[in-house]
């Protein structure tokens, strides 16, 4: 059994239950122990953007180095995984934050960006892989036309993340296949859901979702994927689309036979 | 004892804006050796050169530095002038005090002094020159161009009209490239098959030209006037001198899934084919990768129906060797793939095409006959969107920083013609900058925008979404009105950015010839020798060395031919005499400077040597070809027993000018 570093993240304790649940169960199923770094805290949130602020980097920092000795960090919010993994690339390229972190920290030596972080979908593919994940499926979701929403920031910046095409990915389409699924192929897949405006113009907010939605359904897609609290909100509560909206842990899950059928 | 003579040029204000000539003249004439310094506002003038030249003779000089440019830039003229007074004219030195001293300072009193030091370190290397003398290398007098386009095509004609011997190699199995696929040309729209296959076949039947298609260059050796290139002529499993093109093979042939590459995989050819109806050579070919005879030995269908008996499984590559005074590169472009560009959804959505594809389209000998129609369900498209620039101008790594020059152009062709032949077809055209620089160019243009209504909108497209109702959802930014604009497309056409050729790479490591980051080749001087490479004897033709369009890489494919003329029409050429020379008493026969020279000049000898005691020993020594030794210098340093010298450049001459600088 390998043993890797788990992070869920403030939302996968509040209002994302379902995305952390799963996860847990599903990999301890997989054969992947998952261990929670004791007294985690916030990701870091959407600071990560303003690059030369220190402060923005701290608590990315203390994550990534509770993972420093496991076999790496597993991390499923898209949100959590962007900002944690943004942070370990451009702290590994920098040499003055890594002694700037290393003070305000007051580490015995500087981290210089030796965890490997991992999606979750990325341990499904590139630990577990998805021809095994396939074999021990036992509800497959025959027949299911399944369409994955990445979002806009699950994939981006692509540099930095290096999980896939972020124009035309695959890893959730595989995904989708190894449980047994027809994946769907729309336009609107890693394009955004409206994000954050929903606090401030649910009009805008509304416009996005119901565009990804539109999209997926017009493509005959039973419904839809993802890995992003955010996406979920906004696809469920905006949109005005009544496509059955799911984490992909949920599904998966239930293709292992952990979960009630969710196909109501 | 030496009699010097210094001669500062003050290059206009070049020079001397920055360093005080006369203070250069006036300390170098305190230097050993030198009886006369001077200084002139321009040497390399009649007049300047006069004053050297006079200087020469009235005070009988044994050597010459001049302080000025480079000496790319004007060396041979002080040369000459020495030559022409009756100096040696390798007994003269240059101190670049220009380039590499007073376009680079600022500080007079700084740029002066070293402008001293290094007319110092110049006097210190003339006290050891000795005279050289050129040898003379015969000629051999036959072309080689590599690539059989366009650009190949019109240097090879040029080249054999002249009276000179030509070899096309063409990878391909027929000449013509890319100019072959395209529909019109611009601006005048006439057909591109129309002006093309003419010279295609002038040149298949010029005496003087001789095509290798399907050949690919495989070695060269050998220098300027007397290459030595190996050409490896690949299986095409058919009889080049029995097939008559019949072409009844290629309708025969049962494996009829391959895709065209001619026509850009928009449909399908046999295993044996012919690429296109006016192919030079007209002889098939047969791709192993499909033939299933060639694959697992069951079939011989078109050995069958061949009356001609011209195929021939059993046929392997060979190899033919030539001997060439002259090569010239017309390796070509392509446009570049798309697989960083999914934001257009070029790889799953068969209605987003490149331009190259729109030209196999609308092509009259094209898949759809030369009707226009969608790829994926063949009907007429009634809303077009072209996107230029889609890897061209990129400074984000995925694509190319350069201009691709020719799409503007193109597109502007493609939208006039669709605007022409299909009235009820609106067009749009977004782009960064329209740029048609050229002759008649922007009229062209202009005449795409107010004639044609063709609507360009400055702006890029962001992303292409291919519908569940087979339309394309095109959103895009409209720059000038601000605003986020989708329009509900039928097909799009991106204009892919080109490239060079792939093979062009390999090509100019056999050739020693400079490319590029971008793996273009690298003209000798970007203004004055534009189709020569630095590498004497090689010369550039058409978009190998850049992006060009049709008018220009002929232009440039003539200009080259001539530089290739003038070559061949001499009986022989001068050789540099700044050749390597091995000091066979000091040599060890290490052949550490065998491994180190580029050119294959050196080889080694077994030569008895009288030893003490009235003994005699053999021992293996280096011996360099001065015919085929460039100069460069490389086994002088990789000598670990000092052996190797360069004429002109000695060790001895390089120490003392290190020694003038460091005094």
């Amino acid at each position: 059994m390998q043993t890797f570093t788990y992070y869920p993240g403030c939302t996968l304790r509040t209002k994302a239950k379902d995305l952390d649940l799963y996860a847990r169960v599903s990999a301890e199923a997989l054969g992947i122990s998952l261990v929670e770094p004791e007294n985690w805290q916030c990701c870091g949130g959407a600071y990560t953007t303003a690059t030369n602020e220190v402060a923005t980097k701290l608590s990315a920092v203390r994550t990534l180095m509770a993972a420093k000795d496991s076999e790496g960090l597993i991390t499923v919010c898209s949100a959590c995984h962007n900002v944690i993994k943004q942070t370990n690339y451009d702290i590994s390229r920098n040499e003055s934050m890594q002694n700037k972190v290393r003070q305000y920290l007051d580490l015995g030596e500087a981290y210089t960006g030796d965890t490997t972080v991992y999606h979750y979908l990325e341990m499904l593919r590139d630990v577990v892989g998805f021809e095994n994940l396939k074999s021990k499926v036992v509800k497959p979701f025959k027949g299911k036309k399944i369409a994955a929403y990445y979002g806009c920031l699950l994939l981006r910046p692509s540099k930095a993340l290096a999980m896939d095409n972020p124009e035309n990915p695959s890893i959730m389409e595989d995904f989708i296949k190894a449980i047994g699924g027809t994946p769907v192929i729309y336009a609107q897949r890693n394009e955004c859901c409206g994000g954050y405006i929903t606090l401030e113009d649910k009009n805008q907010a509304s416009k996005r979702s119901g565009a990804v939605m539109d999209s997926a359904e017009n493509a005959g897609a039973d419904m839809i994927i993802t890995a992003c609290p955010l996406c979920l909100y906004n696809l469920k509560k905006n949109s005005g689309s009544s496509l059955p909206v799911y984490y992909f842990t949920e599904l998966l899950a239930e293709a292992l036979g952990l979960k009630e059928d969710s196909n109501e | 004892m030496q009699r010097i003579g210094v001669f500062v040029c003050h290059c206009g204000t070049n020079i001397a804006a920055t360093v005080d000539v006369k203070a250069v003249a006036e300390a170098l004439g305190h230097e050993a050796g030198v009886v006369i310094s001077q200084d002139y506002q321009y040497m390399c003038s009649e007049s300047g050169q006069n004053l050297v030249k006079n200087a020469i003779k009235e005070h009988k000089l044994t050597g010459v530095v001049v302080c000025s440019c480079s000496p790319r830039m004007h060396e041979n003229t002080f040369r000459k002038a020495a030559a022409s007074a009756g100096l040696n004219p390798y007994l003269v030195e240059i101190a670049n005090i220009r380039e590499q001293c007073s376009w680079i300072h600022k500080d007079i009193a700084s740029a002066t002094e070293k402008a001293i030091i290094l007319g110092r370190a110049a006097i210190a290397k003339v006290h050891l020159n000795t005279p050289l003398t050129s040898m003379e290398s015969p000629v051999v007098k036959r072309a080689l161009v590599i690539g059989g386009g366009i650009a190949g095509i019109q240097t090879a004609l040029d080249i054999a009209e002249a009276g000179f011997e030509v070899d096309i190699v063409e990878k391909e199995p027929t000449i013509g490239g890319k100019m072959a696929q395209i529909d019109k040309t611009f601006p005048t729209l006439d057909c591109a098959a129309c002006i093309l296959t003419p010279k295609m076949v002038e040149a298949s039947q010029n005496e003087k030209i001789t095509i290798h298609s399907f050949s690919e260059v495989s070695d060269v050796k050998g220098f300027v006037g007397n290459f030595t290139v190996t050409i490896k002529k690949k299986a095409r499993y058919v009889d080049e001198t029995k097939c008559t093109g019949c072409g009844l093979c290629t309708e025969k042939c049962p494996m009829k899934k391959v895709p065209n590459e001619f026509n850009m995989g928009l449909d399908n050819r046999r295993a044996v084919y012919i690429p296109f109806a006016q192919a030079v050579p007209k002889v098939a070919t047969i791709d192993p990768n499909y033939c299933m005879m060639l694959k697992n030995g069951k079939c011989g269908v078109c050995s069958k129906v061949c009356s001609a008996g011209a195929i021939d499984y059993k046929q392997t590559d060979r190899f033919v060797e030539q001997k060439y005074g002259a090569i010239v590169v017309a390796t070509g472009f392509n446009p570049i793939k798309l697989d960083k560009y999914d934001e257009f959804a070029y790889s799953y959505c068969p209605d987003v095409v490149t331009s190259l594809e729109l030209e196999r389209l609308m092509n009259a000998a094209g898949p759809n006959g030369g009707t226009l129609l969608r790829p994926s369900d063949k009907t007429h498209p009634h809303t077009i969107v072209f996107v230029q620039c889609v890897g061209s101008r990129c400074d984000d790594g995925k694509g190319k920083q350069y201009c691709s020059k020719i799409c503007c152009m193109y597109t502007a062709k493609h939208a006039m013609l669709i605007r022409e032949k299909y009235p009820d077809t609106e067009v749009y055209v977004f782009y960064i900058d329209v740029r048609t620089p050229g002759k008649n160019f922007d009229e062209f243009y202009r005449r795409a925008v107010e004639q044609y209504n063709v609507h360009y909108i400055k702006g890029m497209v962001g992303k292409v979404s291919p519908k569940a109702d087979g339309k394309i959802d095109v959103q895009a930014s409209d720059l000038l009105a601000g605003e986020q604009l989708h329009i509900n497309a039928d097909m799009v056409v991106l204009a892919a950015a080109i490239e060079p050729d792939k093979t062009a790479r390999p090509l100019a490591t056999m050739l020693t010839t400079q490319m590029d980051t971008n793996d273009f080749f690298t003209e000798a001087h970007p203004k004055l020798r534009p189709v020569e490479s630095a590498t004497a004897g090689i010369f550039l033709s058409g978009a190998c060395q850049g992006p060009k369009d049709i008018p220009e890489t002929v232009a440039q494919a003539s200009a080259a031919a001539a530089k290739a003329i003038g070559l061949l029409c001499k009986n022989s050429i001068t050789c540099n005499p700044c050749v390597a020379h091995s000091d066979e008493l000091m040599c060890n026969g290490c052949s550490a400077c065998e491994k180190v020279c580029p050119y294959g000049a050196i080889t080694y000898q077994d030569k008895e040597f009288r030893m003490p005691n009235r003994t005699t020993a053999v021992r293996r020594v280096a011996s360099v070809n001065p015919a085929v030794c460039q100069g460069c210098g490389a086994c002088t340093v990789a000598c670990p027993s000092g052996a190797m010298d360069l004429n002109g450049f000695s060790n001895s001459q390089i120490m003392a000018e290190v020694d003038a600088i460091c005094k």
